[in-house]
């Protein structure tokens, strides 16, 4: 894990001191709420519909013991003892006081965290693969060159005022576990035909109201390029980007309006007009700097196969059942990745509680060789584990209640906090999640239906990433009524698809039978039990699930 | 409203001539980029000095074959959320070389300075009591920055390459063949 030097610590107790200023100034009334707004949220503060709360970054989803138990701590000294963990693979505090966030920044600071551009028109944390330096198939670990993103956008002079928000995310596995397609930019390892390895430049993809699947402009671009030419395109957007608009500000709307060629132009054109002093080239040296702190750890030589796991995987319905589903391939022998799913039934998705934050700690600490990923499925992901500590692993996790064992599942369900939080929301979406939970509630009935994203946003805003969920619901407001939307056939991977809006909007209690209905119906047409619910609705198309959807009960 | 010029109060010289108006014979004459382009032989050649107010959607490379002879460039912050003339400055900076003063205009606020400072702009028009105070807090609130941008302080990748430098100048004695 990258540690900060004196200048990464001394930027962001800067920052600390400058966003306490800031507060001061507000709470004196020197600084009126339309001024103070852009400035909190490029600090991750959001007025929501009952308090403040703090986003806090948590670049590439990556953290430790030590960072894990601070925002334990800042759960119980600052909010009410929980925090939820995001889609963007931060972390966030629902009620925390004006007043005391500049207090909250400096506790962060403690352990080399902050909250900076973890909102407003900016670019915000970098997201990446929670499973990279441990997964099988990536061709090189991409979180150095996260780390390197996250350096040159923090603070950047030119690019804090964009027309929008900007979401970069970085990938180097063939499977694409980090929605790169779904992002402003998107950034996809890969070799060029001599073997180099560099980046596929993918452009103006984005969820929200206008969905879109990012456009590649550069099939591979090199290392040394990649800072610079990422300058053009921020050049390209923040010039030319909307400004009209709020909702046709994002990247994805200027290289849809300008076309892909001729976005494509402008960028190589400014590229190609940078001075050499303008170019944004890191020394050698500091690359290796960055990425040594990302080497791989020393694992042990095992072997393959553990007589501890599969003492365990033997040992019980339910552990067998959550080693099934909660647990992926690692790349060193006798290791593994454990998925932590914070989905139980009944709870908020996402949601932790301090002690279960501590345990995760400790847990971590223990038998992870101290890290600790957030997943953008909500979830925390310790990636290195032996399998020979799965067991204990499982027992201190079910001892904390996260032993939930339903990663990947019908009710592993990405949702938003919604109307009950969310002063943007048209729904509430945490109740109806909770009941689309409750149809898989017979873990039986869900290793059945197997492999299924469900996702769910309150409103068009799409935090809830509904257009890329299998199958995506969507709240809406209809003269004071909650409806429901719902979408089939989306994917969030390297197949990325925005899924399909079926037709009207169901009531809230209508929401959970349609889908057990829609669900039935795949069971019914599957080839065999192992095609899943998206590849069966590839291969037949979308009617006969519509037909289920909306046949009366 | 106060003119700040390298964080001091300064008179302000420029007189700003709407499109249509006629210019005064001479002194320091500000108009608009079109204005510009279709008078700037006339106004190059008089007795002024020409300064030019862009929009901020307007190209400052419009302005490259006269920027030697331009004494000052106006830019605008319609709102202080919108920072296209941030990308203007940087370019008439660090792309064509403009030495002269780059002016900020329109809503300019103490926690946007800094960035105004750092993409070059050294002239600001700031509607704010005790200017010259808070430009100077304003102006330090930071000492490192990641970015190469055109008020030329040393990054912090240039800093720890000189501390590496530092650490080993054997090494690089002999890499130079010295």
């Amino acid at each position: 894990m990258y540690r900060y030097d004196e200048f990464d610590e001394t930027l962001v107790r800067e920052r600390a001191k400058q966003f306490r200023g800031q507060v001061e100034r507000r709470l004196k009334g020197e600084l009126r709420e339309e001024h103070f707004k852009p400035l909190r949220l490029q600090n991750g503060v959001y007025l929501q519909l009952h308090a403040y709360m703090l986003r806090v970054a948590i670049p590439y989803g990556q953290l430790n013991a030590k960072k894990m138990r601070q925002l334990a701590y800042v759960a119980d000294k600052f909010d009410k003892g929980y925090a939820h963990f995001t889609t963007r693979q931060n972390v966030q505090y629902n009620w925390i006081k004006l007043a005391e966030m500049p207090d909250v920044l400096d506790v962060l600071a403690d352990v080399e965290m902050h909250a900076i551009q973890t909102s407003g028109n900016c670019i915000r944390n970098v997201t990446s693969d929670h499973l990279a330096g441990a997964n099988l198939d990536e061709i090189e670990d991409p979180r150095p060159w996260c780390e390197i993103i996250r350096q040159w956008s923090t603070f950047h002079p030119e690019f804090s005022s964009l027309p929008r928000k900007f979401k970069i995310a970085v990938t180097a596995g063939e499977t694409d576990r980090a929605a790169v397609r779904v992002h402003d930019i998107g950034l996809h390892m890969k070799k060029n035909a001599e073997g180099r390895i560099g980046f596929e430049f993918i452009v103006g993809g984005g969820l929200g109201r206008t969905p879109y699947i990012g456009l590649t402009t550069r099939e591979w671009i090199a290392k040394e390029d990649l800072l610079s030419y990422l300058e053009a395109n921020m050049r390209v957007y923040n010039r030319h980007g909307r400004r009209d608009n709020k909702y046709k500000a994002r990247i994805k709307i200027l290289v849809n309006e300008l076309g892909l060629a001729e976005y494509s132009r402008q960028v190589e054109e400014e590229f190609a007009a940078q001075n050499t002093w303008e170019k944004v080239v890191l020394p050698q040296e500091e690359v290796e700097r960055i990425t040594a702190y990302f080497a791989p750890p020393k694992f042990q030589t095992l072997p393959v196969v553990s007589s501890a796991f599969e003492a365990f995987k033997a040992g019980g319905r339910e552990q067998a059942r959550w080693a099934k589903n909660n647990l992926r391939p690692h790349r060193a022998p006798g290791y593994i990745s454990v998925h932590i799913a914070l989905k139980p039934q009944g709870v908020a998705p996402g949601d932790a509680t301090s002690d279960q934050m501590r345990a995760m700690a400790d847990i971590g600490e223990q038998y992870g060789l101290d890290d600790i990923r957030v997943a953008h499925e909500q979830d925390v992901v310790y990636p290195h584990v032996k399998l020979d500590d799965v067991p204990a692993v499982y027992a201190a996790l079910k001892a904390a209640g996260l032993h939930a064992s339903n990663a990947g599942m019908g009710s592993d369900i990405i949702a938003c906090p919604g109307l009950d939080y969310c002063n943007l929301s048209n729904a509430r979406s945490i109740s109806v999640a909770n009941e689309i939970q409750a149809v898989f509630a017979d873990p039986e009935f869900e290793d059945e239906v197997g492999t299924l994203h469900v996702n769910v946003s309150g409103c068009i805003n799409a935090c809830g990433h509904h257009h890329v969920g299998h199958i995506g619901i969507l709240g809406v407001d209809k003269k004071g009524e909650e409806f429901y939307q719902v979408l089939f056939g989306g994917r969030a991977d390297e197949k990325a698809t925005i899924a399909t809006i079926q037709g009207p909007g169901l009531k809230h209690e209508e929401v959970a039978p349609a889908i057990r209905r829609v669900i039935g119906k795949y069971l019914e047409l599957r080839r065999e039990p192992t095609e899943k619910f998206i590849d069966t609705m590839g291969r037949l198309g979308q009617a006969p699930f519509k037909e289920a959807l909306y046949a009366s009960a | 409203m106060p003119l700040l010029k390298d964080g001091k109060i300064a008179d302000d010289t420029w007189a700003f001539v709407a499109d249509g108006d006629e210019l005064p014979a001479e002194g320091h004459v500000a108009v608009s980029l079109a204005r510009f382009l279709t008078e700037h032989e006339t106004l190059l050649a008089g007795n002024h000095q020409v300064g030019v107010k862009l929009a901020n959607s307007e190209d400052p490379g419009a302005l490259k074959p006269w920027l030697d002879r331009i004494g000052m460039i106006a830019l605008e912050f319609p709102k202080y959320v919108d920072g296209r003339a941030l990308s203007q400055a940087q370019l008439l900076r660090r792309r064509y070389g403009y030495t002269n003063e780059i002016r900020a205009t329109g809503q300019v606020l103490r926690d946007q300075l800094r960035l105004m400072i750092r993409s070059g702009f050294d002239a600001l028009v700031i509607d704010q009591a005790d200017a010259e105070a808070v430009y100077a807090f304003s102006s330090h609130e930071f000492s490192e920055f990641y970015q190469a941008a055109a008020d030329q302080s040393a990054t912090i990748f240039e800093k720890r390459q000189q501390a590496r430098q530092v650490k080993k100048p054997t090494d690089e004695r002999t890499r130079n063949g010295n």
